[in-house]
């Protein structure tokens, strides 16, 4: 394994983050009881797909600006691993708002916002794996992602924080709904921070092995064509 | 073999948690140990349990990539 110390600073900080955020005495905040130890589980999944996709973001811009293949390989592996921690984000969003909204889904706008950047990511799998040219393919696809990414942070960022939610951070209710002020006490902002980081950390790590992956079938695939 | 080794230690580290805090759990009267506080430690075990055995996994996939890029 290359470059051991940040994959042992996951492990670190995720094991903290499960084990603390059992442990920690939590605030009673409205009818949430215990569910507010989500936080440590469900939010960093949005962290970490915020990140996910920012960094295939940064790699679609570096394609175009120098075509190469590797760079489409990492736009489109980190935007995959967003796409599942978004998702994951989702579902334990469903589970939770089951038990505290009353239902799993009530039209939130955030639920919405989600669910339509969700399905334009998805349609950007879809239009990559429809074209057998490699460079055309890789082109195409890094403008639709720097477009996808400027709708994606409107619908989940911008909008709901415009309307009001039943998410933390609406209209007429104060504060982020990561580093919401008022409802976490210190204990838990101690132990939502370094979540933040272990659970994008973990990200970074699953995709830099589906990353390895790619690039060896890449050489592999170069290899064929030079012999 | 030293990072499985230190991903041993990791996990121990997570039990010496969960045994300090059983004797905190002890002010319930009737339930102890994991027992105690409505038995929600048990789902702390489970939980990280689940996510140590995922870890060595992501290790052991990690490894045999490295083996993989050494051979190549």
């Amino acid at each position: 394994m290359r470059q051991v110390w940040w994959k042992i600073l996951t492990v670190v900080l995720l094991l903290n983050t499960f084990i603390a955020g059992f442990l920690i005495t939590v605030p009673n905040v409205g009818n949430l009881e215990h569910t507010i130890r989500n936080s440590f589980f469900h939010i960093p999944m949005w962290i970490t797909q915020f990140v996910m996709v920012s960094v295939s973001l940064i790699y679609s811009i570096r394609y175009l600006r120098k075509p190469d293949i590797k760079n489409d390989i990492y736009a489109y592996e980190y935007a995959k691993s967003g796409i599942v921690f978004g998702s994951l984000g989702l579902a334990t969003g469903m589970i939770w708002a089951n038990y505290t909204w009353g239902a799993s889904w009530s039209n939130d706008p955030k639920q919405l916002g989600v669910a339509i950047a969700l399905l334009i990511y998805l349609a950007y799998f879809v239009l990559r794996n429809s074209m057998p040219d490699l460079d055309k393919r890789a082109r195409v696809s890094a403008v639709y992602n720097i477009f996808a990414y400027f709708i994606y942070i409107p619908m989940i960022v911008v909008l709901p924080r415009m309307v009001e939610s039943l998410h933390p951070g609406g209209k007429g209710v104060e504060g982020n709904p990561g580093f919401n002020g008022d409802d976490l006490n210190v204990a838990m902002k101690w132990v939502i921070r370094p979540a933040y980081i272990g659970w994008v950390l973990l990200g970074v790590w699953i995709t830099t092995l589906r990353l390895r992956v790619q690039l060896l079938a890449e050489k592999k695939s170069n290899s064929h064509f030079a012999s | 073999m030293k990072k499985i080794i230190l991903s041993f230690i990791y996990l121990f580290f997570s039990i010496i948690v969960l045994a300090q805090d059983s004797t905190v759990a002890l002010t319930n009267r009737q339930a102890t140990g994991l027992r105690a506080e409505g038995k929600i430690y048990v789902v702390l075990a489970v939980s990280v349990t689940i996510l140590t055995g995922l870890f060595i996994y992501l290790i052991r996939l990690d490894r045999k990539i490295s083996r993989l890029e050494k051979g190549s």
